[in-house]
């Protein structure tokens, strides 16, 4: 695209809302104020003081004190501040942000899945324990392993109970000194931190010049010290792992075991079976692939899938189905790592992936994988002439670039924060750390190709403006509440709780 | 264009040395200052501790990511510059000078050395790295 193209007027195709300035509800506080007006009451008063005795506070809680319009209008003015998928496309590359559909949030509000108790027994939550096992053995197909917990909370829970799993299988075959994890850098950043967690260090594996993993890198790394390897496949340079099985092969041959960090499994479900490549471990991140809610802090869910012969090793409670059609929970697994989470896991996340896995069906998941592909190499072929892609290869699930073609006028900072001008929620920035400046963008297989048309002319005019108007990228964002903010000053002197003005 | 000091001895992790009587004065390279960014945090070792060639000996945070330091020297750790803990900036602004993190006593400086960069040859290793 030419310098001369006509600038794309900045959300143009996205309402504004009207949005106000907003206090903090203890700043609206007037005592004596309130929501709810009590009846009087109706029965004996009791004297809290002497019945709670040392347990009585002192002081009152300084609670604020508001009316209820004002309580829900605070909220929706909040709300009104902030992006999600329901507004427009949220290309944010390795989250995989997709539309969360409403029938899943119907069926979750089921009263027999919502109004459950964990503590109900068993042959009342009969139904509950067979959509599990029925997810389980759905994730065990998609994943080409033999066994499945749902326990971990999110996806670096599920790389963390993964790593002891594995830890505790060398542990019964006399390996428990190994203590080192092979982490190529194009792994995702929890990868590290889990290995840390599960108290291993992790030697970090050089991406060779395609972008990939090498297999004379892993035989060159991969000692007797090893637990084995994590990988991301496809990896954060949304490219898949030629040498996949080899690499496997070089571990397995070393005593060692391969973990599949399967946060980009949109890019292959239905098409690549993990345990095929040689993987014999991995998780889900059902917030990603499977649509259920996702970026508001939780819950997720990363369930893990394992080879037959770590089964054993899996959190306990093991969901059992038997011969009769019924199932019950058994927590007598002598060589379980134990519980991973209370209870059964997040379990109306659960309900919402098995909803959404249902749905699609085998079909849905290969057909997924198949418009996420294409639409991010849809992507890549548009604007490759002009940003310059890291690899410029067909890519999988996220196109991914660097800051060569506008570094000398702006940052990728300035270009993902004007992107908020066209409305858009920028892409992933400055990761993975192999590339200089680097911009992820993951559009999902959500996007149809107008709004793909849309994007992609919103990131022409960015860099065409990047030469012409470089100002208005680095002052930007300009349309949004609050403008570019100062992340320095807010990261060195960070102002984490509100404090009451003492007069 | 990232300042290089002659006087300094390189890592590939760009961190650099200066030598100074028998301690030693490490940092990180401005040019390690301009791809991290504005610099809010820095972890560095205590008073005392020994420090490994090769292993990390600190952490430093900047509002795009968060890197371990590497020692480019084994030894043991002497001073660290309380300054620059409370005022990061000032690696930022003079990363070869006031924005200097650790003096140390080196236990095999010749054996190290002979392992770091010069700074035309870490210039050149710049010059690669860039995409």
């Amino acid at each position: 695209m030419s310098e001369s193209t006509p600038r794309l007027e900045p959300t143009t195709h996205v309402t504004a809302s009207f949005v106000h300035e907003e206090r903090l509800l203890f700043e609206q506080s007037k005592p004596g104020c309130r929501g709810i007006e009590f009846p009087p009451l109706g029965v004996p008063a009791v004297d809290a003081r002497s019945l709670l005795g040392k347990m009585f506070r002192a002081q009152l809680a300084e609670l604020p004190e508001v009316s209820e319009p004002q309580v829900v209008r605070h909220f929706v003015r909040l709300s009104q501040w902030n992006y999600s998928i329901e507004i427009g496309p949220y290309p944010l590359g390795s989250c995989t942000m997709k539309y969360n559909p409403k029938v899943n949030e119907v069926l979750a509000n089921l009263p027999g899945f919502a109004r459950q108790h964990p503590f109900m027994p068993e042959q009342w939550t009969q139904g509950s324990l067979k959509l599990m096992k029925e997810l389980e053995k759905q994730l065990c197909a998609i994943s080409g392993l033999a066994a499945c917990t749902l326990q971990p909370a999110a996806g670096a829970h599920g790389e963390f109970t993964g790593l002891m799993v594995m830890r505790k299988w060398q542990e019964s075959r006399g390996q428990g000194h190994r203590n080192k994890v092979l982490v190529p850098d194009s792994a995702h950043g929890t990868n590290p931190a889990s290995a840390a967690l599960a108290g291993c260090e992790s030697i970090e594996l050089k991406s060779n010049a395609q972008g990939l993993l090498d297999a004379d890198e892993v035989r060159r790394a991969m000692g007797g010290d090893c637990v084995g390897l994590m990988v991301t496949n496809p990896n954060t340079l949304g490219l898949f792992e030629a040498q996949i099985a080899e690499v496997c092969a070089i571990v397995h041959e070393r005593g060692g075991l391969v973990y599949m960090d399967g946060a980009n499994m949109n890019a292959i479900q239905g098409k690549v079976l993990p345990g095929a490549m040689g993987i014999d471990a991995m998780h889900f991140n059902l917030h990603k692939t499977y649509s259920t809610p996702h970026g508001g802090g939780g819950p997720g869910a990363g369930p893990i899938c394992v080879r037959a012969d770590l089964a054993p090793f899996l959190p306990v409670p093991h969901i059992v189905e038997h011969d009769d059609g019924t199932y019950s929970l058994d927590y007598d697994q002598p060589q379980s790592v134990g519980k991973m989470k209370g209870f059964f896991g997040n379990f109306l996340i659960l309900v919402r992936a098995y909803a959404y896995l249902r749905a699609i069906g085998a079909e849905g998941i290969a057909r997924n994988a198949e418009l996420a592909v294409l639409n991010a190499n849809y992507i890549m072929a548009k604007l490759r002439g002009v940003y310059s892609p890291v690899h410029d290869v067909p890519c999988m699930h996220e196109a991914v670039f660097c800051d060569k073609s506008f570094k000398d006028n702006v940052k990728t900072l300035d270009v993902c924060k004007r992107l908020m001008d066209y409305g858009y929620h920028p892409p992933t920035m400055y990761f993975p750390l192999n590339v200089s400046g680097s911009i992820m963008i993951e559009p999902t297989e959500n996007e149809p190709k107008e709004a793909l048309d849309e994007f992609i002319e919103a990131m022409l005019a960015i860099h065409a403006e990047a030469k012409s108007e470089p100002k208005t990228l680095t002052s930007s964002p300009h349309r949004t509440f609050r403008k570019r903010v100062d992340e320095t000053t807010a990261n060195r002197k960070p102002v984490l709780r509100w404090r009451r003005e003492v007069l | 264009m990232s300042k290089v000091e002659t006087n300094c001895y390189y890592t590939k992790t760009h961190e650099w040395i200066r030598l100074n009587g028998d301690t030693v004065e490490m940092g990180i390279t401005d040019h390690a200052q301009d791809l991290l960014g504005d610099i809010v945090y820095l972890e560095l070792p205590a008073e005392g501790d020994s420090v490994t060639k090769g292993k990390p000996l600190g952490v430093v945070e900047s509002v795009k990511t968060l890197s371990d330091l590497y020692s480019p020297i084994s030894g043991e750790v002497l001073e660290t510059n309380d300054a620059v803990a409370g005022a990061p900036e000032m690696v930022n602004a003079d990363a070869f000078g006031d924005g200097w993190l650790v003096r140390i006593k080196p236990s095999s400086l010749d054996a190290d050395l002979k392992s770091l960069l010069s700074a035309s040859d870490y210039q050149a290793h710049c010059d690669s790295e860039e995409h």
